[in-house]
């Protein structure tokens, strides 16, 4: 139980920062540049721990809590969900609502502390995050739900477990719909294009770039660590649903789990290459356009 | 209850001394209140039921009192709330003259009072006695401010949607007396052989009669006029306690009322389902910051329909552990609501008190000012979204399990139903959150938009001590969730039988989520404390950047209405949208722009009002009975008289 812990937060910790250098170079290749290294991102966290803070004289405690509810969220959040194989160190009946409630914790805290700094940016920012999360929450629920009736658990260990292969077997229509609307799901929580540009500099076509704009220093760094962990935990959903499989070696299973999340980061850098980013009045019924299929899958598989 | 009902005479008979009369009212609702706190919460404790009955003069009327179980789970929380009210209330009230205090007191006494009949009372006349003092009485309250125009009209609209509701009451219990021949509850249990039309009349009769008390979608009207207008420690002992009363009145008719056939649940869960879309909804557009709780109310209400009217779907249709599920999460609800919701409106009261005013747009920069019910409301905010770790998430869970049980179990297309409600569940839930995040963001941080809001002033112990209590009981239940399951799971039993027996042996009950509470909370702190090592190097201090404007001002900053425009304009229908007016500059030079957002209720404008106004003009015709010459009162006195002693000779 404690080294299966530890292992899991390892992965965490370790593998996290990985992901969005992975992106940022396939974008960069797609760019016909070389682009940052693929260990850039640990590079900026380090530096960002080692600065100094400017924090403005409108702001309360709440600015600060922010990001570290931030953080600790997803830690939190990785206990239930299981690395590819490796199945998660916590896992209760009725888990997942109590997963999909901790992100909206983390949507809380992120959303008030940058309203906390009263600015007309950041208040924008705050209101698109939480307006769209209302889109977003049904279609992450519709797509459980497919993989609770195939697994008839309520756990997600249990239901990203061993049951999944039959399922892939029995209904895999459904689950490649579902798989679908996991990866939507992932680009909308973790801010990526088509639905929010990480990187642009333009304030009022961001969302969650748009909410940080005031944090600085080891409460910057707190940010970037807890979103590149956010990506790890909701993508881990989607490659184990993806790849089912379970070799019986700890360490091969490790593997494949790893080459999946980086094959993910590729998938994520080529949609960022070859698609523009939505209109910001588009995404609401684009996000529509998901629950509906996710809703799609659960009629053919109740049927 | 006697001490509740002395100091309702006592306050105002020193009224002309403003502090003993405030001392005389509310020291005794709080003695009240306390001792009935306690035999609440001995009734819950051993499960014995306490009865007694005394004969009235009056036909058919009996003082018959009994408190069992499902009864005392609804007297907890009202004592509670009403304790904790009228220790706010004394600071809320404290620079009010005294026939004032001594008026206030005698109502919130009397409220107090009726309240805990209607809930006790066995016997159809008095519950309707209790009933109808529990409506004056509030109302009453309601129109504290009556020289303000708005606050009368609110008035006006309560009074009138409550007694349509009460008509249905009167028709459900004479018909239920005359088909047993009693007006004793202990005789109702003969209804349980009805026939299902019957049955089922008298069930729409009770669904209307106290769904427009509960504030059920679409008799919620009153709901969103009344509860600003009042004083807040009122609105939360109305919005908290009083509307649960009519829940736990349509719980007892129903004990009566043969097995509910599925029409029954699916009729309240999708009214259920509907006002909490309905109320979420408005509630986001509201600049109003008690109207946008009332109409979170609204919500919340839906919620906890949805899951009684899914409990009753599902043990229709056989499906007992679901039911049990969806049962407990209703109960559940009933007890966080009224936990969070009377938070929420004390910490209304004290911003309202503190900054002098309920506009969010007026408000901002609070939290700096009143710290500590900033950090309260916070709380209360976090507990209404159902964050861990507060209260609001163990009574969510179980709703959702109840749901999800459902979509897994139920075979066939049957599991589209729970499915759908989980989907427009989890959008409510993320609506929640944007209401919330509103309330906190523009309300309490950012820059002042508003001199009074610049002038803010922290608000008294009192008001912070009964909402600090509040504030622990919701985080108390969100880290020892076994404080709250336990007597639910108890309670269910009573409601339904065997469902305690099925939640306790199916070892799924959530008491974990406490530990990941605490789990939650302690890397929080850990966090927090290392991020503060690593940065108490170098702070500096600088304003909000600007992104490139060098003079930003606190008028520049999101607005109530800006910041749940892009949801309105997204997913609302037509009729529910805010009627906005003015706000595009014209010509090349423009002048002064008015912008105007007008987010009234549909249906108080549609349906509601014209039937008010239909029916007040129907009235007016009725005008020429009242003369006002005392003769003719006495004459209609004597008539009375003779047509009475003419039926008694006919009998």
């Amino acid at each position: 139980m404690i080294t299966r812990l530890f292992l899991h937060l390892l992965v965490l910790f370790a593998l996290a920062p990985l992901l969005p250098g992975v992106i940022g170079k396939t974008k960069a290749l797609f760019g016909g540049r070389k682009g940052a290294p693929f260990l850039q991102h640990y590079f900026n966290l380090w530096k960002l721990f080692g600065k100094g803070l400017v924090i403005s004289r409108t702001t309360t405690w709440i600015f600060r809590t922010g990001p570290v509810v931030g953080l600790a969220v997803p830690v939190i959040a990785s206990l239930f969900v299981p690395f590819g194989s490796l199945t998660a160190p916590l896992g209760f009946n009725g888990d997942m609502i109590f997963v999909i409630y901790l992100f909206a914790l983390s949507r809380f805290c992120t959303a008030t502390a940058a309203l906390d700094t009263g600015s007309a940016f950041e208040g924008m920012g705050a209101a698109r995050e939480v307006t769209f999360a209302c889109l977003a929450e049904p279609a992450l629920f519709f797509s459980l739900i497919v993989i609770a009736r195939l697994t008839g658990s309520l756990s997600l260990t249990e239901m990203l477990g061993p049951g999944l292969l039959a399922g892939w077997h029995g209904a895999a229509a459904s689950l490649i719909l579902v798989l679908v609307c996991l990866f939507v799901v992932v680009l909308v929580e973790n801010c990526r294009i088509p639905f929010d540009d990480p990187n642009t500099h333009l304030e009022l076509t961001m969302i969650h770039e748009v909410m940080v704009l005031d944090h600085s220093g080891p409460d910057l760094a707190l940010i970037f660590y807890g979103a590149a962990m956010k990506l790890l935990v909701l993508g881990a959903v989607v490659v184990r649903v993806a790849i089912p499989v379970n070799l019986g070696n700890q360490a091969l299973d490790l593997g494949v789990f790893i080459l999946g999340m980086i094959g993910l980061a590729v998938l994520i850098g080529v949609i960022e290459s070859i698609m523009a980013r939505l209109q910001l009045l588009r995404i609401p019924q684009f996000l529509i356009g998901t629950i509906l299929l996710s809703f799609f899958s659960l009629i053919m598989l109740l049927r | 209850m006697l001490s509740l009902l002395i100091g309702a005479v006592a306050a105002p008979v020193l009224g002309r001394w403003p502090r003993r009369s405030a001392l005389a009212g509310f020291g005794l609702a709080v003695l009240g209140s306390l001792a009935g706190l306690c035999a609440a919460a001995l009734v819950l404790l051993t499960g014995q039921t306490i009865a007694f009955s005394l004969p009235l003069t009056l036909p058919g009327a009996s003082f018959a009192i009994l408190v069992d179980p499902l009864a005392a789970f609804f007297l907890a929380p009202l004592f509670l709330i009403s304790l904790l009210g009228a220790i706010y209330g004394s600071g809320y009230l404290a620079k009010a003259d005294g026939p004032a205090t001594g008026r206030h007191c005698f109502f919130y006494n009397l409220l107090v009072l009726s309240m805990a009949l209607v809930v006790c009372a066995a016997n159809a006349i008095l519950f309707l006695f209790a009933w109808e003092c529990m409506s004056l009485t509030s109302f009453f309250l309601v129109i504290s401010d009556h020289q303000e125009a708005p606050v009368r009209r609110a008035g006006f609209t309560y009074i009138l949607a409550t007694h349509l509701g009460a008509a249905a009451l009167f028709a459900l219990f004479l018909l239920a007396g005359a088909k047993t021949g009693s007006l004793d509850f202990a005789a109702f249990n003969g209804l349980h052989d009805l026939p299902p039309l019957f049955a089922g009349i008298l069930f729409l009769l009770a669904l209307g009669g106290f769904g427009s008390k509960a504030g059920l979608f679409p008799f919620h009207v009153w709901l969103p006029e009344a509860h600003p207008a009042a004083p807040s420690h009122v609105s939360a002992l109305m919005s908290a306690v009083m509307v649960k009363t009519a829940i736990y009145a349509l719980l007892r008719i129903l004990s009566f009322l043969p097995p509910a056939p599925a029409w029954w649940g699916g009729l309240m869960l999708v009214l259920g389902v509907a006002g909490g879309l309905f109320g979420i909804g408005m509630a986001a557009t509201q600049k109003d910051l008690k109207r946008s709780l009332a109409y979170s109310t609204v919500e919340n209400v839906g919620l906890i329909f949805m899951a009684l009217g899914f409990w009753l779907y599902a043990q229709a249709t056989h499906h007992y552990f679901t039911a049990a599920l969806a049962l407990a999460g209703a109960l559940l609800h009933i007890w966080n609501h009224c936990l969070f919701k009377s938070l929420l409106f004390m910490g209304a009261g004290s911003l309202l008190h503190g900054a002098g005013t309920r506009d969010l747009n007026e408000m901002g920069g609070l939290l700096r000012r009143m710290p500590r019910t900033g950090l309260l409301l916070i709380a209360g905010a976090m507990a209404v979204t159902a964050l861990p770790p507060f209260n609001g998430l163990v009574g969510e869970w179980f709703i959702y399990r109840g749901l999800l049980e459902g979509g897994i179990k139920f075979q066939g297309l049957a599991a589209a139903l729970p499915i759908v409600l989980v989907g427009l569940m989890a959008m409510i839930g993320a609506m929640v959150l944007v209401v919330m995040v509103r309330i906190v963001g523009i309300g309490l941080s950012g820059e002042p938009r508003h001199q009074g809001a610049a002038a803010a002033h922290e608000a008294n112990g009192r008001m912070v001590g009964s909402m600090a209590v509040i504030a622990l009981l919701c985080l108390a239940g969100g880290l020892m969730p076994a404080l709250l399951i336990n007597p639910v799971v108890a309670v269910a039993g009573t409601i339904s039988p065997g469902a305690s027996d099925l939640l306790q042996n199916s070892g799924c009950l959530p008491y974990w989520i406490g530990g990941m509470g605490i789990g939650v909370v302690l890397l929080i702190l850990l966090i927090f404390v290392g991020s503060r090592l690593l940065a108490s190097r170098q702070k500096a201090a600088a304003p909000t950047w600007g992104c490139g404007f060098l003079f930003p001002t606190a008028r520049m900053s999101y607005s109530a209405e800006g910041f749940s425009e892009l949801a309105h304009r997204s997913f609302y229908c037509d009729c529910l949208r805010p009627r906005v007016s003015g706000g595009q500059p014209v010509a090349l030079l423009p002048g002064r722009v008015v912008f105007a957002h007008d987010a009234g209720d549909f249906f108080l404008q549609a349906v509601y009002l014209p039937l008010f106004r239909t029916a007040g003009g129907f009235c007016s015709r009725m005008r020429g009975l009242q003369s006002g010459l005392l003769q003719i009162y006495l004459f209609y006195i004597f008539g009375a008289m003779t047509l009475l002693l003419g039926w008694l000779a006919l009998d």
